[in-house]
């Protein structure tokens, strides 16, 4: 028998943790996570403190175009001579913010909406739930761009829309969640009590929901930053001189035969961020839901 | 025919094996019938799937011990030839009829693969599918042939497993708790057509039970297991009649009995302390 | 099975109406919106403006106006602003590119998901299967014009094939056949990149089902039979597994036409996301309305055919 600790030592938290650093590919993504944390972060800070790093990401200096990767720019220059990598770890602090906020709109209005349908059950459940299914039936990224476009491209905008488009995972997931909990030995006992519903709600049964919605939400993370770059490649993202992942390629695209570093960087840039958010979901979901 | 030599099997959870099957031996000649009989945990279902192998292997590992079928050493027998002796030379019947058939297949298709497999000669499959429904007591076969799994009753689902099993005319029929899911009338119905099969067959039986009840006058001998040993073993009528090992003699004494006089119902526990 | 129909049916056409009026809301009441112009823009005359109200009912109370569009949208009568054609027909004679596209991309995603979720699901906590799952997932982080140019770099670059549109520009084809795999070959394209994240999705939907079904008890009978272990996944427990791969379809549908805004602009192909794209460029109100309630009513009728298809295939839904 070896010396692990049995699941009755320690609360939930500390087991899904423990799972979670245990699976090298988790700790890998989380590795990535973080520094695109840190260089989203530090770069606006840096600009506006002053000091441009590595360089402007607007300066513009048309002898400088279209230059492939060197020393001088480690991932070349556009066809306005401006700085790739500069523009890029500039577009980074707008993925992430995108990300993150749309995600935590979205998951406001899917927990309430959930929570609701799942809780009190009846017509609301089922007004709740039709409209959700209505809502699946929309293509999201088309619903995103014809609302963005009608209310007009802005970071506010496009967070709200994305937060907007979609709730409805998280709210199937949540009033799942809700109707096993809402039938459990401590529920029921609080509303013989006499305790009010909300009470119930946020105090009793939203807590044990937390684990399975925290990994909708951090599932939820590289769809907005997809949806945010495809908004951008098609130009109605935040727009220029703003520098954002798809505006780059969007730049880079009518010079696609002699420009490959145009597409290859900012490409790259989305799809790692989005795969690490994606593995280390999975690895909290799996984390979340073994049994030992 | 069958021999089980110390067989040794762990179950790997973790980091940690758990036993299984401590050291069983069992011997079955051609023809015979032999009843393996324990509660539940026993290893009695192990040791019958284990002769082809039919565990799940990363759970399950196979420690050491022989299990030699008509000279050969199935658990040394590569796959290919391991999967002819399964269904053709021995076939299984599970406790759980309306789980252990495909529910989106009929039961003509699901008896029909089981005779192409193991009995390509056959020509026409319809008529020898008929001919084994009739014979396992199944009424009106040939309306029943297109039928699907969830539209028969519990008894009738069991009489089908029987008779998919025996389609292939298998040497040794393992029937494991091929009666306990099933009504008590039910039960008494499928054990006699079990043993008029196997008259008829020629076939031997590994009847795995954990009711002693009812292997009188269907098993010859008896081997009882309590967890992962064979603690007894002998001819059936000797063993009721004088039980040597004090678990043989719980689960003798446990057996209900019109007539009893008693206040308390006996338990394996005071027994065994 | 009728009624099992008729519910379909009952419920599609309860789901359609609030779809309409879900079309119907966004476009109408995000703000900025429905004039195409900025609502402050001096150069247009107050006349074109009160036109505009008059021909989109905007003058009249919200359900109204909800119902008046509807009625013109299938009349014919709400006609868009670039050209003046009725909504539909536009819509209308981009649906078989459409169409063509989405079956493609469906029968790839179908195909390939399920090889890889079997086998994921057969090697299940091995390392073929986190491979499995880390490639799925791969997947589903590329981005879609980003694969679509890489491919276009190679491939122009590369090996000097043509690839926009539905058929290569100014050149003449021996035959109808030859013409008949130029076209097969442009829709190749837009239906791969498409059908990438599907194949992920399908493959790990199937393979969770999966491994549920091979747990179960008939599969263990199946072995005991003596059947090879290919028989076994693919005769037996597939069969079983399929809700993941029907629903699968129902799901896939709105995400390809999603991402078909995209790939459909990049690859000039003629298909209703390259209309939806130039609508939304153009503001043009009256075709954003339209083409949100039919793509969504064709995903509702995808959803449908995938119902029923799911019937067809389990005799338990059938029979009841």
């Amino acid at each position: 028998m070896s010396s692990v600790p049995t699941s009755l030592d320690e609360s939930p938290v500390a087991r899904i943790l423990r799972r979670f650093r245990a699976d090298p590919m988790a700790r890998a993504s989380v590795a990535v996570i973080v520094l695109f944390a840190l260089l989203a972060g530090i770069t606006p800070l840096l600009s506006a403190l002053g000091i441009p790093w590595p360089c402007d990401p607007n300066l513009t200096v048309l002898e400088q175009k279209l230059l492939p990767p060197s020393p001088a720019h480690w991932l070349g220059t556009d066809n306005l001579g401006r700085d790739v990598l500069s523009r890029m770890l500039h577009g980074a602090s707008i993925s992430l913010t995108v990300g993150l906020i749309a995600v935590a709109v979205s998951l406001g209005i899917g927990v309430l909406a959930g929570a609701v349908a799942g809780y009190f059950g009846g017509k609301i459940d089922q007004i709740l739930m039709r409209s959700v299914d209505a809502l699946l039936c929309f293509p999201t990224f088309f619903l995103i761009l014809t609302a963005v476009a009608l209310l007009g491209p802005s970071l506010i905008n496009i967070v709200v829309v994305i937060g907007l488009v979609s709730w409805t995972g998280t709210a199937r997931l949540v009033r799942g969640e809700f109707l096993t909990l809402r039938e459990t030995e401590y529920v029921k006992s609080a509303r013989v009590l006499g305790q009010r519903a909300w009470t119930i709600i946020i105090r009793h049964i939203l807590p044990n929901a937390a684990a399975p919605i925290l990994v909708t939400a951090v599932l939820g993370i590289p769809d907005a930053i997809l949806s945010e770059a495809g908004l951008s490649f098609l130009g109605f993202g935040v727009q220029p001189p703003q520098a954002t992942w798809g505006n780059i390629i969007a730049d880079g695209k009518t010079y696609l035969l002699d420009a490959w570093w145009l597409i290859l960087f900012p490409g790259l840039a989305i799809l790692v961020a989005s795969l690490s958010f994606y593995l280390a979901g999975d690895a909290l979901r799996e984390a979340a839901e073994s049994r030992n | 025919m069958l021999s089980i030599k110390d067989l040794h099997i762990a179950f790997r959870s973790g980091d940690s094996l758990n036993p299984a099957l401590k050291g069983v031996s069992l011997e079955l000649g051609k023809g015979e019938t032999l009843a393996v009989v324990g509660e539940s945990g026993s290893g009695k279902s192990v040791t019958a799937l284990a002769i082809t192998r039919l565990l799940s292997s990363p759970p399950a590992v196979y420690q050491g011990g022989e299990i030699v079928f008509q000279g050969q050493d199935l658990l040394k027998t590569p796959d290919a030839e391991l999967r002819k002796v399964r269904g053709g030379k021995i076939a299984y019947i599970f406790q759980e009829p309306s789980t252990s058939l495909n529910p989106v297949y009929s039961i003509r298709s699901q008896i029909a693969e089981m005779i192409s497999l193991h009995r390509p000669d056959v020509v026409d499959r319809d008529a020898e599918i008929i001919r084994w429904l009739d014979a396992v007591g199944i009424v009106d076969p040939a309306k029943r042939l297109h039928d699907y799994p969830h539209q028969l009753s519990g008894g009738m689902q069991q009489r089908v497993m029987i008779a998919m099993a025996l389609s292939a005319r298998p040497d040794l029929l393992i029937a494991d708790e091929p009666t306990t899911a099933l009504d008590v009338t039910i039960q008494r119905q499928i054990l006699d057509k079990l043993r008029e099969l196997q008259r008829d067959l020629g076939m031997a039986v590994m009847l795995i039970t954990h009711n002693f009840a009812i292997i009188r006058g269907l098993a010859r001998h008896v081997a009882v297991m309590y967890r992962g040993e064979v603690v007894e073993y002998g001819e059936t009528d000797q063993v009721l009649r004088s039980p040597k090992h004090p678990y043989t003699k719980a689960l003798i004494a446990c057996i209900p009995r019109l007539g009893d006089h008693r206040k308390r119902l006996p338990t394996i526990d005071s027994f065994m302390s | 099975m009728t009624f099992f129909i008729l519910r379909r049916l009952g419920l599609s056409l309860a789901l359609l109406f609030l779809i309409s009026i879900i079309s119907f809301f966004i476009v109408t009441l995000t703000p900025g919106s429905p004039y195409p112009w900025g609502e402050l823009n001096p150069k247009i005359s107050a006349e074109v403006k009160a036109n505009f109200r008059k021909k989109f009912h905007l003058d009249r109370p919200l359900p109204e106006q909800y119902a008046l569009i509807m009625r013109d949208l299938f009349t014919g009568d709400l006609r868009s602003i670039k050209d003046d054609r009725p909504v539909l027909s536009r819509i209308l004679e981009r649906l078989p590119a459409t169409l063509a596209l989405n079956f493609t991309s469906i029968l790839i995603s179908l195909s390939f998901g399920t090889l890889l979720g079997v086998y994921a699901a057969r090697n299940a906590g091995r390392w073929q299967d986190m491979t499995g799952s880390f490639v799925a997932f791969l997947f589903i982080a590329l981005p879609s014009f980003w694969i679509s140019y890489l491919l276009a770099i190679v491939l122009v670059k590369g090996f000097h094939v043509p690839i926009l549109g539905t058929h290569s520009y100014g050149i003449g084809f021996p035959n109808a056949f030859a013409a008949g795999l130029d076209t097969l070959w442009h829709l190749l394209l837009p239906a791969t990149v498409l059908a990438i994240g599907g194949i992920a999705a399908q493959s790990r939907y199937l393979r969770a089902t999966m491994i549920g079904t091979l747990r179960e008890d008939y599969i263990r009978t199946a072995r005991s039979k003596g059947l090879a272990e290919e028989t076994v996944l693919y005769k037996h427990a597939l069969r079983n597994s399929v809700r993941p791969l029907v629903t699968g379809i129902g799901m896939l549908l709105p995400a390809l036409l999603s991402g078909a805004v995209i790939v459909e602009n990049i690859f000039a192909y003629p298909g209703m996301g390259r209309l939806g794209y130039e609508a939304v460029l153009e503001r043009d109100y009256p075709t954003l309305v339209a083409l949100n309630f039919v793509v969504a009513a064709l995903v509702l009728l995808g959803n449908l055919l995938s119902d029923l298809l799911y019937a067809a295939v389990d005799p338990r839904v059938r029979l009841e």
